[in-house]
């Protein structure tokens, strides 16, 4: 990857939120970032995954605050916190663990705005992870990414590259809304080139990873490398030529990028790694149904996990994620109907 | 750790200033006849949704209030009217509020449970039950971190100190020493589930010496008494000493929400006797007995508070609703 003029380095995911963390804590005094393991983690320099790592040794203990296992209760805390100046950003371990907050995120950071009129602002940024694919089982594993779209007032991010995990959550550190930031441990140690100087990537804008003309794939998060490697097969084996489309942002969702590509193409498939029921593909298939029918050559195809929990073994955890194989075969079945 | 029961305390001892016991005087009887308006307003239809009362339990957000500045936060509760009127939401933005009118504090997108007031530091009134607590934590810890001596109050009832948020919050402004103080109007019953067969301690102020940190439970129909024990709270969170709980054993006269008589779980007995611990005669007879105030100085103030409170209803009920084409608004 290039942008012309800037000096391009490659590091990993991780790397890159520990980055925009540190940048834009450095550029704004008012953001703090609280959560469990936060100061130390297993390594002594901050976070389990060392996405908080080093930031209590420049920032100190009370910006960088190690909380209680607590989740309600800090969560609820840094939402007063947002009210009252302060932009909390908040790391909760494993996205299973929204459940234990899902009272404040959405009765609470989504709906204040709203119920008092516009009074109030919610400047907090929820940083989480999809726990999907170590083995760590049902309740370490989910991906409950269409459950926060289904939430007016809460915005939600699923970066899938470093470039965009960094310049993503900068963006959602300055944003005013209450946004869940999905970070995935598939991808924690993926590796690509971001610029040296300073940058962002709005909230809302697609991005066409991979530019194709035979069919749309709409890949999410941690399906995003799965689906550009589909793809490599597809030109390669059959000479398919996908397109593969990264909403990063699901709320506000870039409908625009993704119909036109469908009006383009005329066949459209959406991946994720979250449940089929219900899920982010549901939505995306309504749209381009309600919108863009008319130019539609097959039926959409969705490919996600099964309707069964994350299974601890990995014999059977493997067969609850979509793989390269499953986007292949579902791409020959609408490219042969 | 201490935990003291002052019964009538507010007798003897320190004499208030007696513009604040004025001011006080007012202030509950605000409350009073505010409300008691805004129930003739739900029975004639004007009100949406639930509207719950806080007749009987003036005395604690005016005792609490009245030793607050305009830049220290609130939260409320869903019984939340008192509060708001205590701490200086104008009556016509909440009348307003409460009918759904554009005019109102939140624009009419709140309604009665959920009166916000930036303005005058109420930030939220939060109708989860609980939820309101760890929110207060957080202003608490914007407060520390800003170097701000304002400090933060929840207001909360029986039932909340029985949920997680209760037990989360108080721990984290233990631990963190954040300049909160949580407020417990202990009216005695959840709804139509009564305190002894909800919650393990006999006073709810016990549950302080779990988190490290002050509790008290005094008379919450005695204002003088809720002031006093209030002032002292506010002072060791603004000398960063930090958060209090304070349990204010009151009652509220009238049934959960307007729908409930209030009668299937308590009896007349009951309601008789508390209502002769009204906090407002309370009041009304120490400053005569003290010589503050003549009835006839008293009756003018009433004149004056029905004649506000007619005005603020009279502003709601002329007021327009917001218009279908801004219902979008304010979502993000």
């Amino acid at each position: 990857m290039y942008i012309r003029g800037c000096t391009m380095r490659e590091i990993t995911y991780v790397e890159a939120l520990n980055e925009a963390l540190r940048e834009e804590m450095r550029r704004d005094e008012r953001v703090i970032v609280m959560g469990e393991d936060v100061q130390l983690g297993y390594s002594g320099r901050g976070g389990l995954f060392l996405v908080t790592a080093d930031l209590m040794r420049e920032f100190g203990p009370e910006r960088v605050r190690d909380t209680p296992i607590s989740e309600e209760g800090f969560v609820g805390a840094a939402i007063g916190a947002a009210i009252t100046g302060l932009k909390p950003v908040v790391e909760i371990m494993y996205a299973d663990f929204l459940l234990c907050c899902m009272n404040q995120i959405v009765n609470v950071a989504a709906k204040l705005r709203y119920s008092t009129g516009g009074q109030l602002k919610v400047p907090i940024v929820i940083r989480t992870m999809i726990g999907q694919g170590r083995g760590v089982g049902s309740d370490h594993s989910q991906v409950p990414i269409a459950w926060f779209m289904n939430v007016p007032g809460l915005k939600v991010v699923a970066p899938s590259t470093p470039y965009d995990a960094k310049g993503l959550l900068k963006s959602a550190i300055r944003d005013e809304s209450p946004i869940i930031f999905f970070e995935s441990f598939l991808l924690y140690r993926t590796k690509g080139f971001v610029p040296t100087e300073e940058y962002i990537v709005p909230l809302g804008e697609a991005d066409v990873k991979r530019k194709g003309t035979d069919l749309t794939i709409v890949a999410i998060s941690t399906m995003v490398p799965c689906a550009l490697s589909a793809a490599k097969k597809l030109k390669e084996e059959f000479n398919i030529d996908a397109e593969v489309i990264d909403p990063r942002t699901l709320v506000p969702l870039d409908k625009k990028t993704i119909i036109n590509s469908v009006m383009k193409t005329n066949r459209l498939i959406i991946v994720e790694s979250g449940v089929k029921t219900c899920g982010v593909g549901a939505e995306i298939a309504s749209i381009v149904a309600e919108e863009t029918f008319d130019y539609l050559d097959a039926p959409i195809k969705r490919v996600a996990a099964p309707h069964i929990p994350a299974p601890a073994s990995p014999a059977l955890e493997q067969l609850t994620i979509p793989s390269e194989n499953d986007i292949i075969r579902a791409v020959r079945e609408i490219l042969q109907g | 750790m201490y935990k003291l029961l002052r019964e009538a305390e507010g007798e003897g001892l320190e004499r208030l200033h007696s513009d604040l016991l004025i001011w006080m005087y007012t202030k509950m009887l605000e409350i009073r006849r505010f409300e008691e308006k805004i129930e003739e307003e739900y029975r004639k239809g004007l009100i949406p949704g639930l509207v719950h009362l806080s007749i009987g339990q003036e005395a604690v957000a005016v005792g609490v209030c009245a030793n607050l500045r305009d830049d220290d936060y609130v939260i409320g509760t869903h019984r939340g009217h008192g509060i708001a009127i205590a701490k200086g939401v104008p009556l016509d933005k909440l009348a307003a509020e409460i009918l759904g009118k554009e005019t109102g504090c939140c624009k009419g997108r709140g309604g009665s449970m959920r009166v916000a007031y930036v303005d005058k530091g109420l930030l939220y009134s939060c109708p989860i039950v609980g939820t309101g607590l760890p929110l207060a934590v957080g202003a608490g810890l914007s407060i520390k971190l800003r170097k701000t001596n304002q400090v933060a109050v929840c207001f909360f009832g029986d039932g909340a100190s029985n949920t997680g948020d209760f037990h989360e919050a108080l721990n984290l402004a233990s631990i963190w020493r954040l300049p909160v103080i949580f407020i417990c109007e202990n009216n005695m019953y959840a709804i139509s589930v009564h305190v002894k067969k909800s919650t393990s301690v006999e006073n709810i102020s016990d549950r302080a010496r779990g988190y490290n940190i002050p509790g008290f439970t005094v008379d919450g129909n005695d204002v003088i008494a809720v002031y006093k024990i209030v002032r002292e709270a506010v002072q060791r969170a603004r000398n960063g000493e930090g958060p209090t709980l304070i349990e204010c054993k009151t009652y509220r006269i009238v049934g959960h929400g307007t729908t409930d008589p209030g009668i299937a779980y308590r009896t007349i007995e009951e309601i008789e006797e508390w209502k002769r611990k009204c906090p407002i005669d309370r009041l009304r007879r120490y400053l005569i007995a003290n010589g503050i105030l003549s009835e006839e100085d008293l009756n003018r103030i009433g004149s004056e508070v029905e004649a506000r409170v007619r005005e603020a209803i009279k502003f709601a009920e002329e007021s327009p609703y917001p218009s279908p084409d801004q219902v979008a608004e304010y979502v993000y």
